[in-house]
């Protein structure tokens, strides 16, 4: 992934900074709330969503099993038809065919269609070395860009802003990209979409290479989908002479029918609509219109091999985990250091690029496994299991290790555990309610510690005979 | 019918009232309870935190502790749902193992997936035992108090108890059972999670706590002490007033007690 967020500290670091922020956790739990009750509501209407669950999982599943064939199936469709396939293993080797590729056309300016593919390699960013600008057309992308912010949230980047903030970032920066925002700017949604869209348009009429990722890769057509709802994304798709598109290999779906499917399940759990209202598909080459396919891997082959971690592969980047996920509701998508926040970013990101840092090490733990997340993805990622798997490949520290093991210890044998428990009875009176010292003092900052029974029931069935005496 | 009372290492130690109220209770609906003296624990704290090979033990040691029963009475929704959701997929991780791999290869599941199959099906929560077990959801208690009631996340998402633990409230003379806003919401206990990421848990339960005393309650009542504690043990910081109740002391209470 892109050096963006290296150097960051652990997850309970950020959160805690995070949640110092009060307009944060404010605009936060009003868009998440309103995301997860519109999703609940489409949801619940459907008779056979479980079925279409079941059956989005088990298209993934084949997918993934014979990935290799499909890849290869992608590859001659896209050729076939007129289009240009390169192979990436690795950010590093996305950036370089896709800046090559626009430098060919002599083009300093790219028009991009929302994608997260394109965040994870750090392409802007690689661009921007070469001399190229690539311009954000998602509203909420364009908000993140115009204020250099990063994203919060996988479908609603901006999530972590509230109206007079956008209008605040309108007036600030807009200028400094293009047509600048009127100075007359109201904080009414309608008119921050209006300066928006006159900013835009004006960019994507005059820009002629476009890049975009992809929701869908249909491998028997070799045809790219993608849903949006603001229709920006199918101006840079249509408009731009040269229309680069870069996909992680796990995009891919067997058939043109098993998108059926998919086309239920992802608008319905991301923005909570029963359809979107853009649906862009194209095959290949179009008159008067190069394409080039990028497919990235970028460590999804190593993720493909874990046996447990591989189903976070099937993930379509919905959403909906994040919306109804009480961690990322309290700290926002900063936190996670990545561009996969909550709960799929907590599966995803240690996978992708490791467990060495503080951080990446960290989030396998950013969850207190309620299993929200889970209940709610529409292709049944068990991300509290993967959660779990990862901890247990995660580096543990020294004072924890020695804890835990000695608790394993003591657990190993009844006869230890009540040793244990009469020397915690013998010295209740010791065991303060207010302020544990240690480790403990995390538990007794918010909380108090109840008492030490007089007796553990062990001890008292032992006594009573079970309460018989 | 031979029935295994599993307590758990956190009721056993901290919270031995709960158990006493599931003998009282099973016993007074005619069950004969067992204590099984080898249980400890069922390894959910050590699998959860990523201490795998010791909660695989601690597994082995539940299953052998607990075979031959015709049921094994959880008062806690997180255990139950560690040995019944979880036991299982720790059983077909190993299939991932070189072990497990030979195993399966020569026709035989490995003994600990034999084991877990044997026994996983008859674990229940305390609240699945008295309503799909014993087939009811009128214990004859008597609680004159308004209560409002938590369900927890693992009984909730992982057993799905859906409304047995309510409807068992309902059920009990004197209680108003009010309802809890944004009751399927994590309280933020989540084990480990509590203190290794302890902001974030107190800001969840912090929002928990508000909805619990704007429902003008003066008894919460979860079936996981391990939540209570938490939840409780704010509530308390927090002078509130709340008092904290496992299910199954409410359930246990009769008019001849008081
Ligand atoms: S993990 Fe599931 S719920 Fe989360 S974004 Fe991916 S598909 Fe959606």
């Amino acid at each position: 992934m892109s050096g963006t967020f290296l150097g960051m500290p652990s997850f309970p670091k950020n959160a805690e900074k995070a949640l110092q922020d009060s307009q944060l956790r404010y605009n936060l739990r009003k868009a998440t709330h309103t995301i997860r009750a519109k999703r609940a509501t489409v949801v619940e209407e459907l008779p056979d969503w479980l079925e279409l669950r079941a059956a989005g999982k088990a298209i993934k599943d084949e997918t993934l099993r014979h990935l290799d064939r499909y890849l290869l199936q992608v590859e001659e469709a896209v050729t076939k038809a007129g289009g240009h396939v390169h192979w990436a293993s690795d950010a590093d080797e996305a950036n370089e065919i896709v800046t090559g590729l626009v430098r060919a056309t002599g083009q300093t300016e790219v028009v991009k269609v929302k994608s997260m593919v394109t965040q994870e390699i750090g392409l802007n960013e690689a661009l921007a070395k070469e001399g190229i600008t690539a311009y954000e057309t998602d509203l909420a992308e364009l908000i993140v860009q115009l204020g250099d912010d990063w994203p919060s949230h996988i479908l609603v980047p901006a999530i972590h802003r509230n109206r007079s903030e956008i209008r605040e970032i309108f007036l600030e920066h807009m200028a400094e990209w293009g047509r600048p925002a009127p100075d007359d700017l109201g904080d009414d949604p309608r008119m921050l979409a209006d300066a928006a869209r006159l900013h835009l348009r004006e960019r994507f009429l005059s820009t002629k290479v476009g890049i975009s990722g992809a929701n869908f890769v249909i491998a028997e057509t070799g045809t790219l989908v993608v849903l949006e709802s603001e229709g920006n994304g199918r101006m840079c798709l249509t408009l731009p002479e040269t229309l680069i598109s870069v996909v992680g290999i796990e995009k891919l779906l067997p058939t043109w029918r098993d998108l059926e499917v998919f086309l239920q399940l992802l608008p319905r759990s991301s923005t909570g609509e029963r359809m979107n209202p853009y649906t862009s598909m194209w095959t290949g080459a179009t008159e008067g219109q190069d394409f080039h396919l990028v497919l990235l891997d970028n460590g999804r082959t190593k993720v493909l091999a874990d046996e447990i971690g591989r189903q976070a592969l099937r993930c379509i980047r919905c959403s909906a985990c994040l919306n109804v996920c009480p961690v990322y509701e309290r700290v926002g998508g900063h936190a996670y250091g990545s561009v996969y926040p909550g709960p799929i970013g907590a599966i995803l990101t240690p996978q992708l690029r490791g467990m060495e840092s503080p951080l990446d090490a960290s989030l396998p733990y950013a969850s207190s496994l309620c299993g929200a997340c889970y209940d709610v993805c529409p292709v049944a990622i068990d991300i509290p299991e993967v959660l779990v798997h990862l901890r247990s490949k995660a580096p543990h520290g020294p004072a924890e290790r020695l804890g835990l093991k000695a608790a394993g210890w003591v657990l190993d044998k009844p006869v230890r555990l009540e040793r244990a428990q009469r020397l915690a009875t013998r010295f209740r009176g010791l065991v303060p309610k207010r302020r544990l010292p240690g480790p403990g003092a995390a538990w007794t900052d918010t909380r108090d510690v109840p008492p030490v029974p007089e007796e553990s029931f062990r001890d008292w069935w032992d006594r009573t005979e079970g309460g018989s005496r | 019918m031979r029935v295994a009372l599993f307590v758990t290492c956190v009721n056993d130690t901290l919270f031995p009232g709960t158990g006493k109220a599931v003998v009282t209770l099973l016993r007074r609906l005619g069950c004969e309870v067992e204590f099984p003296a080898g249980q400890t624990c069922c390894g959910q704290m050590h699998v959860n935190t990523g201490y795998r090979d010791e909660g695989v033990r601690l597994a082995r040691q539940f299953l052998e502790v607990f075979s031959g029963y015709d049921a094994v009475v959880v008062p806690s929704g997180s255990c139950a749902a560690m040995v019944r959701e979880q036991y299982p997929k720790l059983a077909a991780g190993m299939g991932a193992t070189r072990a497990g791999a030979f195993a399966s290869a020569h026709g035989g599941h490995s003994p600990f997936a034999e084991a877990v199959a044997e026994v996983t099906p008859k674990v229940y929560d305390l609240s699945e035992f008295l309503v799909d077990v014993l087939g009811t959801t009128d214990v004859g208690a008597y609680f004159p108090h308004r209560v409002t009631y938590h369900p927890t996340c693992h009984s909730l998402r992982g057993l799905r108890v859906g409304d047995r633990p309510t409807r068992l409230l309902q059920n009990v003379r004197g209680l108003e059972l009010t309802p809890l806003p944004g009751a399927d919401e994590c309280c933020g206990f989540g084990g480990t999670f509590a203190v290794k990421n302890a902001a974030v848990s107190a800001a969840m339960c912090a929002d928990k706590v508000g909805n619990i005393v704007a429902t003008g309650a003066e008894v919460l009542c979860a079936a996981d002490n391990s939540c209570l504690m938490h939840i409780g043990g704010t509530l308390s910081r927090l002078r509130t007033g709340v008092r904290v109740m496992h299910l199954a002391e409410i359930l246990a209470s009769t008019e001849a007690e008081r």
